[in-house]
């Protein structure tokens, strides 16, 4: 694997992609339509990092994907993956990028699973030493020794899914796509996805951008998360930093002694319940919990006490109903 | 060679499904019985009709359901699972690859023949030979000169299926055009009767049309009817058809890919 740890991999500059759709009006006539998929889209992605790319459906994430791999044309805008324009050199891309679609298969789908990756291997001209090693690595961490002999047809989601993605990976690829991996997939192949996504990336040193309507995936794997909605990015950064910019809000739980008048006057925080002793103290996500605590504890009565982190998805849907004024996608500094 | 691989691929796939032969084998029997005796019905009431005597009509009618389901003319063959994957917007997966997608999609279906050529050819055409008097070759290079025009046959079968798939990238519903080309393929090629005996005018044009390839040329070198520089011919002919439609999908692909707007996903 060429180039180094940071030195950017994807870059996407000012993209945009229209699509003209036909659509009836009248009994004969036909208008033309211009629909925005993506537009003003600028992000980077630097060598080995993971990234999660969410939005709702239709947002505009199956469309980047395909930009990014060259099977559809940005209307405007520069787009580079491994310094190539993708939509030009798709070929020669192909041989350096590996895509994972939750919903499609790879696979061929009569014959046994090691036929496909056999494929793979004449397909990418994999060297035989690579191509043993990869598929010894992707068969253990997957667990795919028994279902090496079974036709496609025969795998539980669950089985196809780990075969796709072992198949993306025989090549060695530099970049790789995830669309929604763990769609459909029961609590144990989800994680045995996630586990073996982080050792790719953290081992092999393979970028990553997984698009994924399951946060816990975004949770589990992702430092930097980007949020698109209506084609635009609203988000971009730190997935800790989501939850301030949402606006979201801690909870400081306390237990008093007693029960006693809901908590008033501290700065920056409010009661939001009162069940008996304990109480329920809201803040914003941004702000310290510290100084919060050293001032329930000086004047109450204090047993014990925990804080709650907000909730990722109640974040995300405020970010997608437009409800967060202001978190317009930051500049990208420090990346 | 990936292709290579491809072509095996094809030919297993369609092996795993034996009850699925099986059936095939036998409708395409029946199918040659009742075939048969109609030509027998035919040539008795007019003997040496389009210049062939009864066993080589017969032979005819036994070399079409030999090749039925190699040259895929009813059913769209491989190429309508092509077809389904642009409808249903699974072709990003294939165009995610190192590949071409007409030479992938030619060498799956050249190995998909080849198997059906064995497992749904042979059967019917011994059943054929035993139960009838047909007017088969003695020589091997006859035999081989079929073969070759058989697999002709496949290419430009291919050829034409491909250009009907490729065409769902603007019809977003391919399936109506599927049926009218299978129409056109049964009748031109001489499936339901050899294209020579139709009046001279259109059966002449007939014999010029691409369709013509897949049965009409390789049963009349099979038959005899087709010997020396008509062999030669009638290869060519099969050989011209093939390069233009293959240059034709090759042409509508690239402008199918530059437009590509992939459904759904």
């Amino acid at each position: 694997m060429s180039g180094a740890v940071g030195e950017a991999l994807i870059e996407v500059a000012d993209v945009e992609k229209v699509f003209s759709v036909r659509r009836k009006a009248g009994r004969l006539r036909r208008v033309r339509q211009e629909v925005r998929a993506v537009e003003g889209l600028t992000f980077t992605v630097p060598r080995g990092e993971m990234v999660g790319y969410i939005g709702p459906n239709g947002a505009g994430k199956s469309t980047t994907i395909k930009m990014l791999t060259g099977i559809l044309t940005p209307s405007g805008g520069r787009l580079r993956v491994a310094g190539l324009d993708p939509s030009r050199e798709r070929t020669r891309l192909a041989r350096r990028i590996g895509v994972v679609f939750g919903q499609r298969t790879t696979l061929w789908w009569d014959l046994p699973l090691k036929d496909s990756y056999e494929l793979v291997r004449r397909m990418y001209r994999v060297p035989d030493a690579a191509y043993r090693a990869n598929r010894e690595r992707c068969v253990e961490l997957l667990d795919l020794g028994p279902l090496l002999d079974v036709p496609v047809r025969q795998l539980s989601l669950g089985q196809r899914m780990r075969g796709d993605i072992a198949a993306a990976l025989l090549h060695d690829p530099e970049v790789l796509y995830l669309d929604e991996p763990t769609i459909g997939l029961d609590v144990i192949s989800k994680a045995k996805v996630r586990e073996f996504l982080r050792e790719v990336n953290t081992e092999r040193g393979t970028t990553v951008l997984l698009t994924t309507h399951d946060l816990t995936d975004i949770e589990q794997l992702c430092r930097r998360v980007m949020v698109i909605d209506h084609g635009r990015l609203v988000y971009d950064g730190r997935l800790d930093g989501l939850r301030a910019a949402g606006e979201g809000e801690r909870t400081l739980v306390v237990d008093l002694e007693r029960e006693l008048p809901p908590i008033d006057g501290l700065p920056g925080a409010r009661t939001v319940k009162v069940a008996g002793p304990r109480q329920w103290l809201a803040f914003p996500a941004g702000q310290s919990a510290a100084p919060l605590v050293a001032a329930v504890a000086a004047r109450y009565p204090l047993v014990d006490l925990s804080i709650r982190e907000p909730d990722i998805e109640d974040v995300i849907a405020r970010l997608y109903a437009g409800g967060v004024p202001g978190v317009a996608a930051p500049p990208a500094a420090g990346r | 060679m990936l292709y290579t691989a491809v072509a095996a691929g094809g030919f297993r796939r369609y092996a795993t499904y034996r009850v699925a032969t099986a059936a095939g084998v036998f409708t395409n029997t029946v199918f040659g019985f009742i075939v048969a005796y109609s030509y027998i019905a035919l040539w008795n009431e007019r003997p040496h009709l389009g210049g062939y005597d009864q066993a080589q009509a017969l032979t005819f009618a036994w070399t079409g359901q030999a090749l039925l389901a190699a040259t895929a003319m009813m059913a769209g063959g491989g190429i309508a699972e092509l077809q389904e994957r642009i409808r249903n917007g699974d072709i990003a997966v294939d165009l995610h690859r190192p590949a071409d997608l007409q030479s992938w999609w030619l060498a799956a279906d050249l190995g998909r023949a080849g198997f059906q050529l064995i497992g749904r050819g042979v059967v019917p055409m011994a059943v054929g030979a035993c139960f009838f008097d047909l007017a088969l070759p003695g020589e091997a290079w006859t035999w081989g000169l079929f073969l070759l025009s058989a697999g002709l046959a496949v290419v430009v079968s291919f050829a034409l299926r491909y250009l009907v798939a490729v065409a769902s990238f603007w019809l977003l519903d391919g399936s109506g055009l599927a049926v009218i080309s299978g129409l056109a393929a049964m009748f031109f090629s001489g499936m339901v009767l050899p294209l020579r005996i139709f009046p001279d005018g259109f059966g002449q044009v007939a014999q010029l049309l691409p369709w013509a390839a897949l049965l009409q040329v390789p049963a009349d070198v099979l038959l005899g009817a087709r010997t020396g520089g008509a062999v030669v011919r009638g290869l060519v002919f099969q050989a011209g058809w093939a390069v233009v439609l293959l240059a034709l999908g090759r042409l509508m692909q690239s402008a199918a890919t530059r437009k590509v707007v992939v459904h759904g996903g």
